[in-house]
This record gives structure tokens, C-alpha cells and sequence, in this order.
């Protein structure tokens, strides 16, 4: 409870910078959780989730403005999410049958396919310099700058405001639907599905029917991120949606845990907030040269590429379970021992970045 | 006429190339059934020591060291990093999503090395050409299929005839009776990653020579189209994967030269061909032309 009420204050206190930040975050999150449930999930690997991301934004996009049907955008929104879980159906005769790793390179077919028909088919996508994205409208209330003009306890509400209570939403409407899912019979079914085909079959599963739900459902997930993203980014070019940011999201998964929602979350603002970060303070980090400032250098774009390049390597030999498996593990020991490190509550240990979601948790131990 | 010719050549070089690419991905999933995503470095890693050496040792000799490193640096990703994290079956998954972290890792420093500028790796072939009775080739494009075909003919042998073949094979077949009758399977499978990178090497010359303007910071992303080679023979065949690059290539090389008559597919679709094939081949054969049925018994 704690750190939803935080998150809803943090609009009072931060500046755009930050706000954008935990924008992007949040999208990322709602992708890089169903990127969690295919393949930490169902162990299927993906690397076609910017293809998704691209239907989402591209399809908001075009539903919503002009050329197009010029839909109202909340409308829009919702089709785009249905776009983008069609666009995974489409997919699914492959997604179904093709296994693993199979499927991983499978999907790069996705993501080049995908980024051609966005710079070829310019009618509907606005070719390479993109198009610009129509701000989210509900009843009358628009999630840009103006209409109406908003001042809430003297902090004016610009876009940067709106638009965090709005992710705010669709991210807790992930957070609930994903765990309801994974708890529930579809997660026992894909976990049976990845730990053994064969058993799962004979368990009565339906294998090819689940794998291609999986992806059909991380592909609604990857497209509703896709819409978040265009509202944050206010214009959608194709060469966002490479084969880098697929690999941005599996980065995520797994650094954060594989098949758990808060560690996919974590890994999210991880991913995300790092290259941003890195950049605005470039300037008084060591080896890390400000950007443009000539070839041969460090640019914070490489130093987070770097930095979690190496997190991937690192945590799969040292703690293949993500932040995830590293909070929780801490927590045990903490509990286990708390004679000898201290109070409880102290934060003895120091704690992962963006695992904010789960720190409220050590509560428990105050009476 | 002639356009046919021209592309059929263009497509045959261009296979022999990506069968280079594709023959290391199929030996190193064969060896340990990981799917190597840090090919395209390795790649890149290789015609950055040939660009950055032949000045100094000429090409040949840049070339000789740019195989030996690359090689030398793939076994031991394998031996220092792979292995860590487990050689059973089941860590296969793991250990390909680390190899993305090396790749991401490798990539970025070659980039930031190499910058906006495109290097030049000093090949003899220049942008000389030969006449072969109708159409006009370039040196490079025939470099490239006499090369593969003495590397590939090689790496053929190598399985067939030499110890370290057969146990490569009885490791594929299984892993577990091969290593009970005493082939040491990380030897196996370090020998089989060091045999990948160089033939990634090689294969970094070729798509870089003529009429490519020479090496730049994208170039390791060529490797990725050999997925789609490899794949389409079944990932554990060799000669799949030869079928599957020369597909790949003479799809490449057709679908750009008749350009002009597909324009409804949109300018370069020759580069996003082959994933189209691809897609098309698994809706079809989920496990590849080559593949053998597996059977599960329960």
C-alpha cells in the first residue's frame, strides 16, 4: 500500500526530467512483464517485442489521428492493444509449434519484417521521420499540456503529470492481471509446459493452444506499452523500434528475475532509467564523457550498455534468479538472523536499484 | 539473361558467405546447444583486427591473426564464461541469453572503436572484375566462393575424419553416453566455439570486400541473416545449413536484382527477404528442412 501512495505523490515533489523517467519506466514495465510470462513463464524466448510495441504505438497512432480513421483516442487505445494481440494470433501458427530458442530467432523475423513495413508503408506510419502522436483524450479531459488547464494543491498539471497517473493505472491493471494469470491455472500450466512437454501434454495441456495464447497475451502487454510509450514520447519513429529494444526487454526480464512480475518491474526501471540517468549526469561521472564530445570516448549510451551488458553476464553466472531472487534471498537472511545484523528495519544491507516495490514488505517486522 | 546469371552468381557468393556464418552457429548448437547471439561480435571482432593490422603485416597476415584471435577469444567465452553457468542440456537457455550479454558488451566496444567511419581491410581483390563469357563478376564475389568452399570443404573433413569430429558427433547424438565412453565434452564444445569464431573471421572479409564500401560498426549485424540460414536446415545440420545459406543467398540476391518488379514490397526488401522465407519455411517445417522427427515416448 505504501508504495502506491508514494507513487501517486511523487508528481507533487519531481520535476518533468523524472517524471519522464518513471514514464518510460512504467511502459517499459508493462512490456517487460509479458515479455516475463512468455518466456521466464512458458520459456519461450522472444525477440520480436518491439515488433509488438510498434503495432501498439503505430496502431494508436493511425486509429486515432489523421491520415486515418481519426477514432476518439481512448478508443484507439484499446484497439491498438487488440491490434497488436491480433498481430501475435497471426503469428501463433509459428509461436505455437516453434520451441525455445527456436522461437527467439523465429521472432527476429518479426521485428525486420516489421521495421521495413514501417518505413515502406509511409501512407499509414509516416515513413522514416515518423508521425506524431494525438494526446489521449477521456470524456473531455485531454492528457496534454492544456483542456482543461489543471492546477492541483498549487503544482500545475502538465503533460509529464497526467500521463504518470494514467500509467500509474495501466501499470497496476498489469500487475494484478499478470499475477492473476501467473497464480492462477494458466501459469501452473505453462511452468508444467516448460519444465516438460511430454508431461505437460500427458497432464492434459494443450501445448500448442498455450504457447500461442502465451504469446498472444505478451503481445497485448507489448502493445499497450507501445501506446503508453507514443503518449510519452509525443512522436513515434520506426528506428525506435529495433532489434536493440528487444534485446532492451529481454535485458529486463532477466536482470530483474525470470518469471516474477516485481523482478521483470525492477528490471524495467533498470534498464530504462539507467542510459537516461547516465546522461543527464555525464558530466560528474568518472570515464563517462558527455555525449557528442567526439569519437574514442565513453558516451553514456555505451557506459550503460556496458554496464548492463555485463548485469546480464554476471547475474546469469552469479545469480542466474534476477533482483528478484536477490531481494528475496537477503529478506530470508535477514529474518533468519536478526541478532546479528541489527535491527530489522535498519536496511543493513543495501538494497538493488528500483526494487521500491518490494522494500514496503520488510514492514512486517514492526509490531 | 544476363540479369539472371548476374544474380544466380551474386546469390551463390553471398550464400557461401552467410554458410560460413551459418556452419559456426550449427557447431556450436550442435556442440552444446546453445544458440550463439554473439556471432555477429565475433564477426565484427575479426574484420576489426584485419582493418586495424593489414597495414603493418599485410593482408594475409592480418587476415591469419584475425582468425587465430577470433577463434582464440570464442573458445574462451566459452571456457570462461559458458561453462560457468552449466554444460547440461537444461542451462542451454541460460547460457544463450548470456552469450546476448556478451554480445551487447562486445558490440558496444567495437563501436565506439570503429565511430561513424567505414574501414577499409586492404583485400587484394580491390574493386577489380572478370569477364566469364556473358556476365561480369567481381574478383571478390569469386574470392568469396573458392574461399567458403575450401574453408566449408574443410570444416566438412574436419568432422568426418578427425577424432575431434567424432566426438562432436556422438555428443549431438548424446551427450550423456558420449561423456560415459570418455569424450571429455568441454574440450568438445571449446574446440567447436574456437572453429565458429574463425570461420566468423573469414566470413567478416567477404561482406566486406567489394562493392561493400568496407567495415562499419553495423556490418556484425549481417551476421544475424545466417539465423535464418541455420534454422531453415534444422540448426543440428551441417549440410542443412549449407542448403539454407545458399537459399538464403539466391533469395537475397533475386529478390534486389528484380527490384524494380517488386517495388510493391517496398525499396530493399532483398535485405528482409530472407526472415520472409523464413517465417514461411517454419509455418511449414517448425523444425527445419533437415531436421530429424524426434519422438517423445511416454
Amino acid at each position: 500500500m505504501l508504495p502506491a501512495l508514494l507513487l501517486c505523490a511523487l508528481p507533487f515533489y519531481l520535476d518533468a526530467f523524472w517524471l519522464r523517467i518513471g514514464l518510460f519506466s512504467m511502459a517499459a514495465a508493462i512490456g517487460a512483464v509479458g515479455l516475463g510470462l512468455l518466456s521466464g513463464t512458458a520459456g519461450q524466448l522472444s525477440l520480436g517485442h518491439a515488433f509488438f510495441l510498434a503495432v501498439g504505438a503505430y496502431g494508436y497512432v493511425w486509429l486515432a489521428g489523421e491520415p486515418g480513421p481519426g477514432l476518439p483516442p481512448a478508443v484507439a487505445a484499446v484497439l491498438a492493444v487488440l491490434l497488436a494481440g491480433a498481430a501475435g494470433g497471426l503469428f501463433s501458427p509459428v509461436a505455437g509449434r516453434v520451441k525455445g530458442i527456436y522461437l527467439g530467432v523465429a521472432t527476429l523475423a518479426l521485428v525486420f519484417l516489421g521495421h521495413h513495413v514501417l518505413l515502406t508503408a509511409d501512407s499509414v506510419t509516416g515513413g522514416f521521420n515518423g508521425r506524431s502522436v494525438p494526446p489521449l483524450e477521456i470524456g473531455g479531459f485531454t492528457f496534454a499540456e492544456t483542456d482543461p488547464e489543471l492546477t492541483v494543491l498549487g503544482v500545475p498539471f502538465g503533460a509529464e503529470e497526467r500521463l504518470w497517473y494514467l500509467g500509474l493505472a495501466l501499470f497496476a491493471l498489469t500487475w494484478f492481471t499478470a499475477r492473476g494469470l501467473l497464480r492462477g491455472r494458466p501459469g501452473r500450466a505453462l511452468v508444467a509446459l516448460r519444465d516438460s512437454e511430454t508431461a505437460a501434454s500427458v497432464m492434459g495441456v494443450h501445448v500448442a493452444r498455450y504457447r500461442s495464447a502465451a504469446f498472444v497475451v505478451s503481445s497485448m502487454y507489448a502493445g499497450l506499452a507501445g501506446v503508453l510509450l507514443a503518449l510519452s514520447f509525443r512522436r513515434v519513429v520506426p528506428d525506435y523500434f529495433s532489434l536493440l529494444l528487444s534485446v532492451d526487454y529481454l535485458a529486463m526480464i532477466v536482470i530483474g528475475g525470470l518469471g516474477s512480475v516485481a523482478g521483470a518491474t525492477a528490471g524495467a526501471v533498470f534498464v530504462t532509467a539507467l542510459p537516461l540517468l547516465m546522461t543527464r549526469y555525464a558530466d560528474q561521472l568518472p570515464l563517462v564523457a558527455t555525449p557528442g564530445s567526439g569519437d574514442g570516448s565513453i558516451g553514456p549510451t555505451e557506459a550503460s550498455r556496458y554496464l548492463y551488458g555485463a548485469a546480464i553476464v554476471v547475474i546469469l553466472l552469479y545469480a542466474p534468479d534476477g533482483l528478484h531472487g536477490l531481494t528475496r534471498r537477503t529478506r530470508a537472511r535477514l529474518r533468519r538472523k536478526p541478532s546479528v545484523t541489527g535491527p530489522p528495519d535498519a536496511g543493513a544491507t543495501p538494497r538493488p536499484p528500483g526494487t521500491t516495490a518490494n522494500t514496503a514488505r520488510t514492514k512486517e517486522h514492526t509490531p | 539473361m544476363t540479369g539472371f546469371l548476374d544474380n544466380l552468381l551474386n546469390g551463390l557468393a553471398l550464400g557461401s558467405v552467410y554458410a560460413l556464418i551459418a556452419l559456426g552457429f550449427v557447431t556450436i548448437f550442435k556442440a552444446s546447444g546453445v544458440l550463439s547471439f554473439a556471432h555477429g561480435s565475433l564477426l565484427l571482432l575479426g574484420g576489426y583486427l584485419v582493418a586495424v593490422l593489414h597495414d603493418d603485416i599485410g593482408f594475409a597476415g592480418a587476415l591469419a591473426v584475425a582468425v587465430l584471435v577470433t577463434a582464440a577469444v570464442a573458445g574462451a567465452l566459452d571456457r570462461l564464461v559458458l561453462q560457468r553457468v552449466g554444460t547440461d542440456p537444461h542451462s542451454a537457455h541460460v547460457q544463450t541469453i548470456v552469450t546476448i550479454g556478451i554480445d551487447i558488451v562486445l558490440v558496444t566496444d567495437l563501436a565506439r572503436r570503429i565511430g561513424g567511419d567505414l574501414l577499409p581491410l586492404g583485400d587484394p581483390w580491390g574493386n577489380s572484375v572478370t569477364d566469364l563469357g556473358p556476365v561480369t563478376v567481381a574478383d571478390s564475389r569469386i574470392a568469396a566462393i573458392l574461399v567458403s568452399a575450401v574453408a566449408i570443404g574443410g570444416a566438412f573433413a574436419l568432422f568426418r575424419f578427425t577424432p575431434w569430429g567424432l566426438s562432436l558427433r556422438a555428443a549431438a547424438e548424446d551427450g550423456e553416453a558420449a561423456a560415459l565412453m570418455g569424450v571429455r565434452l568441454t574440450r568438445v564444445r571449446t574446440v567447436a566455439w574456437c572453429l565458429a569464431g574463425g570461420l566468423a573471421a573469414l566470413a567478416a572479409v567477404f561482406l566486406v570486400a567489394f562493392p561493400a564500401p568496407g567495415l562499419e560498426r553495423t556490418t556484425g549485424q549481417i551476421a544475424l541473416k545466417a539465423f535464418p540460414a541455420a534454422i531453415l536446415g534444422g540448426m543440428a545440420s551441417p549440410v542443412g545449413a549449407l542448403v539454407g545459406s545458399m537459399l538464403i543467398g539466391l533469395t537475397e540476391a533475386f529478390v534486389a536484382g528484380y527490384q524494380s518488379d517488386l517495388h510493391v514490397l517496398g525499396e530493399g526488401f532483398g535485405d528482409v527477404a530472407p526472415y520472409a522465407v523464413m517465417v514461411l519455411v517454419l509455418l511449414v517445417r517448425p523444425a527445419g528442412l533437415f531436421a530429424a522427427k524426434g519422438a517423445a515416448r511416454v
